[in-house]
């Protein structure tokens, strides 16, 4: 594309800038943290070699924070003792980690900090000496990014709302179904007929999409979803370790999502973007606010979320409408 | 300066119109001062809480048109709690008290509620014109009130707010008698309108030029409107679906081509993509596109649109545009000036569709008049920002955010402080600065030492010491706003140089290294600011000990003190 050809050419061989300056610095300091940094997980040497992208001689702060984190999953973490938390929906290989996102508007904003703090320190045992090592950094450090971050990215919440989707006006696949629906309706409507929440599931990249007025309780919600992704499951793994699969030999769903027991706990996103456990509100107002759903493997649940709550939930389940 | 009668001089002030202007006129000598206090007409106010009512009715008694912001800049993104200020009501009660004759309320973040609209509605007879930008606090009775009473009502402009909507019938409350607007925006509604008194009212508004249309009202209304209203100028649409093959489609397509006077378009809140071909004929004179409600829009479907817009100089969109949707806008719309690029799908960790730095760089290339961007991309480089900053060297406000705040640079993976760099010393006129990405201190002192225009600034993530925030506070002499988040900068950058804050309107610091007790030095030591702390949820404790960190701070020039509507959460040092 024309764009990128200038583009390249347009890459200064000489910087302009007072970039040497920069660049030492930074090339220093960085030289000083590696040494540090190099504290770490064994191999150090290789790690970094392997993890070099393209700059030969500046060992960036960056990359060495990636190696040290690269027994991890992640790809682009800036900092070293406070690793970038990228979505807990992704693999994490190191569970390790705190796995509640930071709530927006959370009552607690400092006590979630710490929380992270000292999982982090848990996890990184072996970075320690990399807290010491960056300039004027408390444990307090507020670099890290866990993600979802309150307020990033900055977007009012009126945009929030769009970008979630959850519109069952939305005729982006075929308008054919919509189509029909609208053409013969009068204007003033009761309000959407169907709604169509997209719900994704640890472990299967493809998620699907749920409408949630097709139901009418959390049962039925529960033994849908499980059905939905029975079938991906299968199809996706030969291995004996998916809790649901197993009890079904025969193909029969048991919603075992509301379950004390299951292996699979689901969980949604509400209008305000916060992720809550389904199950603790009336149905309807479920309905109101959720915004989409996800069904999370319960290990990666914190203990509290487990057993009886859940426990009582499932039985409660019925006698919610 | 007894030259020229007063007169003479209220005529020569007539000709200034902003308030920048007005405002240096004012401090020349007591007579101008006086004249121009009686002379000055619209008054704007960039914080509520810098002054108060009567303070405004006292120097200007003539105000005709006000503007008030309320709460900062970051409660937006849900930083600031919800009951935390910004109340327009005493502001209308004054004024309705001592008479004043209000023509224009224009507000930004600010709580208004229905009694507020009521009040408004039933004590400004020459009312014409109520702008709400992001305000919360009111329903649609509230409406209801405003179009029952403002026989002369223009302008009704609702801009992303948030709404209770009762479902009531606020638009049918419009008078018969009414036939004076012309710029109607209730887009930010949620719930249903009367669809027939909406085609009413358009048909009886001949001077109707501006119409943003919200979600509930459908395609085959949207036609029929325009037939009555082929003079406007600014067209948001409702929802955007229907069945193409449909006669209803045919016919909205034919009323759309008499629309010739379109050049700003808007909306499909809802939209099916094989709909928009109705809208090729006004795209050849649209200057502004704004898509960034339409999620459901393919990149595909954007590019063909967009291939028709050739005289675009505002283009608001969505990621899903891709970067190749962007080298097509770069190649077609050589007169844009305007982009702010919003991210689609939030919630799924990586993008599917995103914005790269090649997108950008492809812009900068194509489209030399550029001069305000809001962009949200996947990833950045500094290359990248260098080249955009020779290609562009006019950027007024450069607002980049990188959907991963501390991401480096993506081929690199150094900090991105050269790319900003750059971008602050190529663009000796930029005023508005965001900057996201792996940031340390080098990127103040480029920002301090280039960013000579610089009046607002908003960090987040960035920096390593108290030097970053330092190089901004001495070398950015013309700030005005200055908003930092998650960053380290803490008291000795705060308490450097205590005298600039009443140069500046606010300065907000949340979740940084700044403690009580500096923020205390700090409201000792300068009685004209109001220094709050933000206790959110935390317990509040009598006396808290100095060496805790402040969560959030907001601190703001005043001539009137301490707020007296503050909720309990927040203190006033």
């Amino acid at each position: 594309m024309e764009g990128c050809r200038q583009f390249l050419d347009l890459i200064p061989k000489e910087r302009e800038w007072p970039v040497k300056r920069a660049e030492e610095t930074s090339h220093g300091l960085s030289e000083e943290k590696k040494l540090e940094l190099r504290l770490g997980p064994p191999g150090d040497d290789d790690w970094t070699i392997k993890h070099n992208n393209n700059s030969s001689q500046t060992t960036s702060r960056a990359r060495d924070h990636e190696s040290l984190l690269s027994f991890g999953y992640f790809s682009n973490s800036p900092c070293a003792q406070n690793p970038v938390l990228k979505s807990p929906w992704q693999q994490q290989t190191n569970p390790h980690f705190l796995h509640l996102p930071v709530k927006k508007e959370s009552p607690h904003p400092s006590s979630n900090r710490a929380e992270l703090h000292n999982s982090e320190k848990k996890a990184f045992s072996p970075a320690a000496p990399a807290n010491t090592a960056v300039p004027n950094s408390s444990s307090a450090h507020k670099r890290t990014a866990p993600a979802p971050v309150v307020g990033w990215p900055p977007i009012r919440s009126f945009r929030k709302n769009l970008a979630s989707g959850s519109s069952s006006k939305l005729a982006s696949e075929s308008g054919d179904v919509v189509q029909n629906k609208v053409s013969g309706q009068k204007p003033v409507d009761n309000g959407p007929k169907t709604l169509f929440v997209k719900i994704n599931m640890d472990g299967i990249p493809i998620g699907r999409k749920v409408d949630l007025k097709a139901y009418n309780s959390y049962e039925k919600l529960s033994y849908a979803v499980d059905e939905l992704f029975r079938g991906l499951l299968a199809a996706q793994s030969d291995s004996s370790a998916r809790g649901i699969k197993d009890d079904e030999a025969g193909g029969k769903a048991t919603g075992r999502l509301l379950d004390a027991n299951g292996e699979y706990t689901l969980v949604y996103e509400d209008n305000e973007g916060d992720r809550m456990l389904v199950g603790d509100v009336p149905w309807h107002m479920f309905v109101s606010t959720v915004k989409r759903l996800r069904v999370l493997k319960s290990s990666e649940l914190p203990t509290l979320y487990r057993g009886s709550k859940q426990g009582k939930l499932y039985l409660d389940a019925s006698s919610r409408k | 300066m007894n030259y020229f009668p007063e007169e003479v001089l209220e005529h020569v002030f007539d000709f200034l119109t902003s308030h920048r202007d007005r405002n240096a006129v004012s401090l020349v000598c007591k007579s101008w001062y006086s004249v121009e206090r009686f002379s000055r007409e619209k008054v704007f106010i960039g914080n509520c809480y810098a002054v108060n009512p009567e303070r405004l009715i006292a120097r200007f008694p003539r105000v005709r048109s006000l503007t008030l912001k309320g709460k900062p800049h970051f409660a937006d993104f849900n930083l600031v709690p919800h009951d935390w200020g910004g109340y327009v009501y005493p502001w209308i009660e004054a004024m309705a008290k001592s008479g004043i004759n209000l023509e224009e309320l224009r507000l930004k973040r600010m709580v208004v509620s229905d009694e507020s609209l009521e009040l408004l509605a039933k004590s400004f007879p020459n009312f014409k014109s109520l702008v709400l930008v992001s305000c919360e606090g009111f329903t649609t009775d509230g409406l209801a009130a405003i179009a029952s009473n403002c026989r002369f009502l223009r302008e009704l402009d609702l801009q992303e707010n948030e709404v209770d909507d009762r479902k009531g019938q606020w638009l049918s409350c419009f008078p018969d008698t009414c036939t004076s607007l012309v710029s109607l925006n209730f887009a930010c509604l949620k719930g249903e309108v009367n669809v027939a008194a909406l085609e009413r009212l358009v048909a009886r508004c001949r001077n109707l030029r501006s119409l943003r249309l919200n979600h509930a009202v459908p395609l085959d209304a949207l036609q029929k409107i325009l037939v009555q209203a082929p003079q406007l100028n600014d067209l948001g649409t409702g929802s955007f679906l229907h069945d193409p093959d449909s006669e209803a489609y045919c016919k909205l397509k034919n009323a759309i081509k008499k629309c010739k006077s379109i050049r700003s378009l808007s909306g499909f809140l809802d939209v099916n993509t094989r709909c928009l071909p109705a809208v090729y004929p006004i795209c050849t004179n649209l200057t502004s596109l704004n898509l960034s409600y339409a999620p459901g829009i393919y990149s595909s479907e954007l590019i063909k649109l967009i291939c028709h817009c050739k005289k675009l100089e505002r283009l608001w969109i969505l990621d899903t545009i891709g970067d190749k949707g962007l080298g097509v806008v770069a190649s077609t719309c050589k007169e844009l000036q305007e982009l702010r690029v919003f991210p689609s799908d939030l919630y799924d960790g990586v993008g599917n569709a995103a914005v790269t730095e090649e997108g950008l760089v492809a812009i900068s290339a194509g489209c030399p008049k550029l001069n305000s961007l809001l962009y949200f991309c996947q990833q950045m480089t500094n290359a990248a920002l260098i080249t955009v900053a020779k290609n562009c060297p006019n950027f007024i406000r450069f607002r980049l955010c990188t959907l991963d705040p501390t991401i480096p640079d993506a081929v690199t993976n150094q900090p991105l402080d050269e790319g900003f760099g750059a971008i602050v010393q190529s663009c000796k006129g930029l005023k508005r600065l965001s900057v996201s990405g792996l940031l340390t201190d080098q990127v103040f002192l480029y920002i301090g030492m280039y960013a000579e225009q610089l009046e607002m600034l908003s960090i987040a993530f960035a920096g390593d010491s108290d030097k970053g925030m330092l190089y901004v506070l001495n070398g950015c002499k013309k700030l005005k706003k200055l908003e930092i988040r998650d960053s380290p900068f803490g008291n000795v950058a705060l308490l450097a140089d205590v005298g600039k804050y009443e140069t500046m309107r606010s300065l907000w610091m949340s979740s940084c290294e700044v403690t009580y007790g500096a923020c205390k030095t700090l409201a000792e030591k300068m009685p004209r600011l109001n220094v709050e702390i933000i206790n959110e949820g935390e317990q509040i404790e009598a006396s808290p000990d100095d060496r805790h960190r402040v969560e959030k701070m907001y601190l703001y020039r005043t001539l009137v003190g301490p707020r007296r509507d503050a909720p309990e959460f927040v203190w006033t040092l």
